[in-house]
């Protein structure tokens, strides 16, 4: 499902280049559970971006089934994060003036969505975490779990292939964290391709497939840093 | 992305913001009700003149001797033109499509009756005149069809001048006196009120080669001729021009329409109501600052929703159509507010003050409203567009 081939991305900082990825080769394949492991400042966010196409590589080139998506223009990047992709954020990034419905209905909306076909998919998608009588709720009411939970319904309205996870639990207590990892495991054994960035290597082996950066680079994820 | 959704997704963020958009709005709807405001009293001063000017009927020609010079007066009086004369005005009379002509002459002397004395405006004039200037007769007639070069001493009197000297009593018989000549009154024209500052009820009106003679001149000031209705203006102005320049030998006069001064006074008002709207302007201008901060403040404070907004798939032109909308929203928010504002002090001053006139003219408000929706997208473009190239990493990362 996904390719990456001698994926650069580098900063330059102050006239300095920073390298936060360096030739990452790596291949997904749909249905993936995915965790990505590695210190502080090693180019896990960096990479998830790139995945995501909210960030463009330097060089190299990233084929989403069959597709070269680095050749894409900004509006068929901004369609395919739309339809295809999924993101969950470790600061939930919910709209704080919005109910948790109206901010699950957000990809819709920037569809184009009629609201009446809008409706009962915002429904459902909250019914199956469990947020149903939550919908009229704003942010600001709701626990830090069940704001991931309103997110993560946010990132599934669409039934996307791809579920991209920066550190989900990293704002949450161990028991909100547990089941926020557990909804995204149920996710993924739906067929959901999951991808998430972990500092916890608890969490981390419960992937089924692990990697690890080391300073942008890929590294055996069995060796501790 | 909906029409609808966009409108609730901005008016979402302008809610949550009440004081601050109410502020906004408050700052724009100052700006357009000076707008409305002022242009109302423009174009209600504007409406009141002209129609005082055209009281008079406007197939009128005025002829008066000497050619305008560049300064616009006439040199005709003093200078080398031959004289405008009463059997100019007789010959003028004999045009096919003159319905009634006026020689006349003005200046000031005392007038004396009863022991009462009063300074007042003399016009030297033709039995014809009420006809041409469409003016009634409260009492008595007017000055009869006499020979031009020899009429009798007869005057009729403005009602003003009238009750100043008679008081109720009625002047008809009544003799009069100015600089030494009698006079009996005919007459007692209908009150007509001032216009622009001149009161045109304090006044006498004497047969023309009376107040010639009274006033020791040669030439008439002035020959108003009243033409018939559908002639067209340039055949009546060039049947005059001919006819004046074989009497004279040479073109020596200047012959103004009522449509010419109706025009250059129309033009003249349109500049004060025009600039009377450019001092709203400012206030305006003042508003749509007040937008550019508000709405830079917006996208500081959203960046990480504007990040957010784009994980989500939207596009660029999206968020900049979301941001823009926004101060769409508040102008056009502002502008409405104004407009009521502007027309309810307007109405307000007409109740207060009857005599100043005030006219809600429909195309300043249409532009007042125009005006808004530009300065809305105008002042929202550089805050909307800055959101709409931001970096959604970085701006996801934004703290
Ligand atoms: N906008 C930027 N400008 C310059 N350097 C950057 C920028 N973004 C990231 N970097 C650098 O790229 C490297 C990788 O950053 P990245 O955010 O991917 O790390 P990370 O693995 O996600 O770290 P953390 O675990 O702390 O989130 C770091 O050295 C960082 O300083
Ligand atoms: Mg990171």
């Amino acid at each position: 499902m996904i390719e990456l081939r001698a994926i650069n991305r580098s900063y330059s900082v102050g006239g300095q280049p920073v390298r936060a990825l360096d030739n990452i080769d790596l291949d997904i394949d749909a249905g993936a559970y995915l965790s990505i492991m590695g210190p502080s400042g090693s180019g896990k966010s960096t990479l998830l971006n790139i995945l995501g196409l909210l960030d463009r590589p330097s060089s190299g080139h990233y084929r989403l089934d069959g597709h070269d998506v680095t050749a894409l223009s900004d509006l068929e990047q901004a369609q395919v994060r739309n339809q295809r992709i999924g993101f969950v954020f470790q600061m939930f990034h919910l709209i704080p003036r919005l109910t948790a419905a109206e901010n699950v209905a957000l990809p819709l909306l920037l569809a184009g969505v009629a609201p009446g076909r809008r409706e009962p998919l915002v429904a459902k998608a909250l019914q199956e975490l469990d947020m149903g009588d939550r919908a009229h709720h704003k942010p600001e009411q709701l626990s830090g779990g069940q704001r991931q939970r309103v997110a993560i319904a946010r990132a599934t309205v669409t039934e996307p292939e791809l579920l991209l996870a920066d550190e989900p639990t990293g704002n949450l207590d161990h028991h909100s964290g547990q089941e926020v990892i557990r909804i995204l495991e149920s996710l993924n054994s739906r067929g959901i391709t999951l991808i998430m960035v972990t500092h916890d290597p608890e969490m981390g082996r419960r992937a089924s497939r692990r990697i690890k950066l080391v300073d942008g680079r890929l590294a055996d994820p069995d060796v501790a840093t | 992305m909906r029409a609808g959704d966009l409108l609730r997704l901005t008016s979402s963020s302008l809610v949550a913001h009440r004081l601050r958009t109410l502020l906004t709005i408050l700052g724009i709807s100052v700006g357009i009700a000076s707008v409305v405001l002022l242009t109302s009293i423009g174009e209600g001063v504007h409406r009141f003149v002209v129609t005082e000017f055209s009281q008079f009927g406007t197939n009128l020609v005025g002829i008066n001797p000497g050619k305008a010079t560049t300064a616009g007066t006439s040199i005709g009086v003093f200078g080398t033109a031959r004289p405008l004369t009463l059997d100019d005005a007789e010959a003028l009379k004999k045009l096919p499509f003159a319905r009634a002509v006026v020689p006349m002459v003005t200046g000031n002397a005392e007038v004396e009756a009863d022991n009462r004395r009063r300074r007042t405006t003399i016009y030297g004039v033709g039995p014809q005149m009420p006809e041409a200037f469409r003016m009634e007769l409260q009492l008595g007639r007017f000055l009869p069809a006499d020979e031009p070069s020899a009429p009798r001493a007869f005057a009729v009197l403005g009602s003003k001048l009238r009750r100043e000297l008679f008081g109720e009593r009625s002047p008809l018989g009544e003799r009069i006196t100015i600089a030494g000549s009698r006079y009996r009154v005919l007459g007692v024209m209908a009150s007509k009120g001032t216009i622009l500052g001149f009161d045109l009820d304090d006044t006498v009106y004497l047969p023309t080669a009376r107040a010639m003679a009274l006033f020791n001149t040669q030439s008439l000031f002035e020959i108003d001729l009243l033409y018939a209705e559908h002639t067209s203006v340039e055949k009546v102005v060039a049947a005059i021009r001919q006819l004046l320049e074989s009497r004279h030998g040479r073109d020596d006069v200047t012959i103004t329409t009522q449509q010419q001064m109706l025009d250059v006074l129309s033009s003249v008002l349109d500049v004060l109501t025009f600039s009377v709207a450019a001092i709203g302007g400012i206030s305006l201008l003042v508003g749509a600052i007040g937008i550019v901060t508000i709405m830079t403040i917006a996208v500081n404070e959203r960046t990480n929703e504007i990040g957010l907004l784009r994980a989500l798939g939207a596009r660029r032109s999206q968020v900049l159509g979301l941001f823009l909308g926004e101060a769409v929203v508040l102008a056009m928010s502002g502008g409405l507010l104004g407009l009521a504002l502007g027309v309810g002090v307007a109405q307000l001053l007409h109740l207060l003050l009857a005599a100043l006139p005030v006219r809600i003219s429909l195309l300043y408000i249409l532009l007042a409203e125009s005006v808004a929706l530009l300065i809305g997208l105008l002042a929202g473009v550089l805050p909307a567009r800055r959101a709409a190239q931001l970096d959604p990493v970085a701006a996801l990362r934004a703290e």
